[in-house]
């Protein structure tokens, strides 16, 4: 019954999982940050910008539905572990490889969930590189979970049709009894049982709900978002039209004051005139406002109203004729996301924004002022802030 | 065909999808040791069963044992605002405890998780309390 569940949870976290590599289009220049291309490195599409709430839904899903699966994870281990003091220890070839790939199962399912949870709490106790390492480790974590699936379908499905749900869910503790047979997923000598297996499934699936509304809201937003009470973007941040969910503010990574004063200019190179406009220039361009979702990699998300210049007149405006990405660069100076490739595609879109002001006011520092990158379905990550220069690249 | 398997145990499929499962999995370790260094990424892989399967198994299984004391009677009535809290503290914890960059990054305070936390799990006991003292009520 468990493992059914995670038959089910686990693809779609996966899934979700390997669009999210996608969606960053690691193909485009300063994109991939998971070292040099591999034979994982799989990367078939150009990321799309519509539905705009794409990659919302695509990493919320991921997020939600990984933190909601932990308590059936978790049962599901203590449910097999009479495995791990099976005797003797190795049978033959066969059993040791299959125990093998079991320890790599267990420990990568452990291993992935516990970085991405981590990561989403801006916590990192690990001196590797967290993109990578949850990359690569996926890959670790699907090529044992496929194997211990097509090995255990066959039993999966005796199980479920000797012990139907059904007949399960009308037996109380009274009519509970311990398991018999041959299996090394059962208990040799089990003490009375003190709880039903509608209790467990009641009590696992109840913890699992439980995550979910504590969760879900910080993706799926409005009143709901009250209710993610332990999620770390649930919060309310006060009525203003900056007071919305920030990542990383300006302090953190560096940026003072003087850098987004009046001196700040944002170039463009890449056409047959190199520009550098201020930001009263840019206000007195063609404005542009569009609904539009800031997607984290973490999880939640957020849609405010972006007024902006369009990314491609300003393309026009520095006489670029055809270009294969934009080159994107901030004023921070460290960090991973300092830079970012948009596709032309993305560039294109007449959605796409040179960000200047949302909801009616001008960008807060902490959210990207002078101007941000906003593009539809684009991860927030490289939704750039602090722009400080285009470069349109053949 | 036969040799094959009484030496190995199963047939050539298993012994085919093991390897190949098996080769990719050590492919993908070596990747991520590529960018990182390799002795924190075994001790994570290595410490996570060490940490589910021996530390975490055998503390909750204690604990367990603690709660059953002699009569088993009741004991669910912990061991439901147990496992919701400890699921909860599992996966927020690094917010509850105020660990890790959340404040810097986003300007906000961790400081409210802990006190939502603990309001969730005095609720969710004194829900099961409840639950319990009604169900005595019935029965009597």
């Amino acid at each position: 019954m468990l493992g059914a569940a995670l038959l089910a949870g686990i693809p779609v976290v996966a899934l979700t999982g390997l669009l999210s590599y996608a969606a960053y289009d690691p193909a485009l220049g300063h994109n991939n940050l998971i070292g040099d291309p591999g034979l994982l490195d799989v990367y078939v599409f150009s990321w799309p910008t519509s539905p705009t709430w794409l990659y919302a839904l695509t990493q919320g899903l991921h997020v939600t539905v990984g933190i909601a699966l932990v308590p059936v994870v978790l049962v599901k281990l203590w449910s097999a572990m009479p495995k791990l003091f099976e005797w003797p220890p190795v049978r033959s070839p066969a059993h040791a490889l299959e125990r093998a790939s079991l320890a790599l199962l267990v420990s990568s399912t452990l291993f992935q969930f516990a970085t991405g949870i981590l990561n989403a709490q801006l916590y990192y106790p690990w001196r590797f590189s967290f993109l990578a390492a949850h990359y690569y480790g996926a890959w670790v974590f699907l090529s044992a979970f496929v194997l211990h699936a097509a090995l255990k379908l066959p039993a999966m499905r005796r199980s479920l049709r000797e012990r139907r749900l059904i007949d399960e869910l009308r037996r109380g503790l009274d009519e509970t009894r311990p398991e018999t047979g041959a299996s090394t997923l059962i208990a040799p000598s089990p003490s009375a049982p003190t709880i039903s297996r509608r209790g467990v499934l009641g009590l696992t699936g109840g913890a699992s709900l439980g995550l979910l509304a504590l969760t879900a809201g910080q993706s799926v937003g409005g009143p709901l978002r009250e209710l993610a009470l332990l999620a770390p973007h649930g919060r309310e941040l006060g009525d203003g039209p900056n007071d919305f969910q920030i990542n990383k503010t300006a302090a953190a990574v560096g940026i003072t004051p003087q850098q987004l004063g009046d001196g700040w200019r944002l170039r463009v190179a890449g056409g047959a005139r190199p520009l550098a406009l201020s930001r009263a220039q840019l206000l007195a361009l063609p404005q542009h406002t569009h609904e539009l979702p800031i997607a984290c990699v973490e999880g939640w998300s957020t849609t405010q109203s972006w007024s902006g210049v369009r990314l491609r007149d300003i393309a026009a405006l520095a006489g670029v004729a055809t270009f294969d990405e934009l080159d994107v660069e901030s004023l921070q100076r460290g960090g991973s996301f300092r830079r970012a490739s948009l596709s032309v595609r993305q560039a294109n879109d007449r959605r796409s924004l040179l960000a200047l002001r949302v909801n009616g006011a001008d960008l807060s520092a902490d959210h990207g002022y002078p101007a941000r990158i906003v593009v539809p379905a684009l991860p927030g990550v490289h939704c750039t802030k602090w722009v400080a220069r285009l470069e349109f690249r053949a | 065909m036969m040799r094959l398997r009484r030496a190995y145990g199963a047939g050539p499929l298993h012994l085919l999808g093991a390897l190949a499962s098996l080769g990719l999995a050590v492919y993908a370790v070596a990747r991520i040791f590529a960018g990182a260094q390799p002795w924190n990424v075994v001790l994570w892989l290595a410490g996570a069963i060490v940490a589910h399967d021996v530390i975490a198994f055998w503390s909750y299984t204690a604990l367990d044992r603690v709660a059953r004391g002699r009569r088993a009677r009741g004991v669910n009535h912990v061991r439901v605002p147990a496992v919701v809290s400890a699921m909860a503290l599992i996966v927020y914890f690094p917010l509850i405890l105020g660990l890790g960059r959340y404040e810097r990054a986003t300007t906000l305070s961790p400081d409210v998780y802990l006190g939502r936390w603990l309001a969730l799990t005095c609720a969710l006991f004194a829900g099961s309390a409840i639950v319990f003292a009604a169900r005595a009520l019935l029965r009597r």
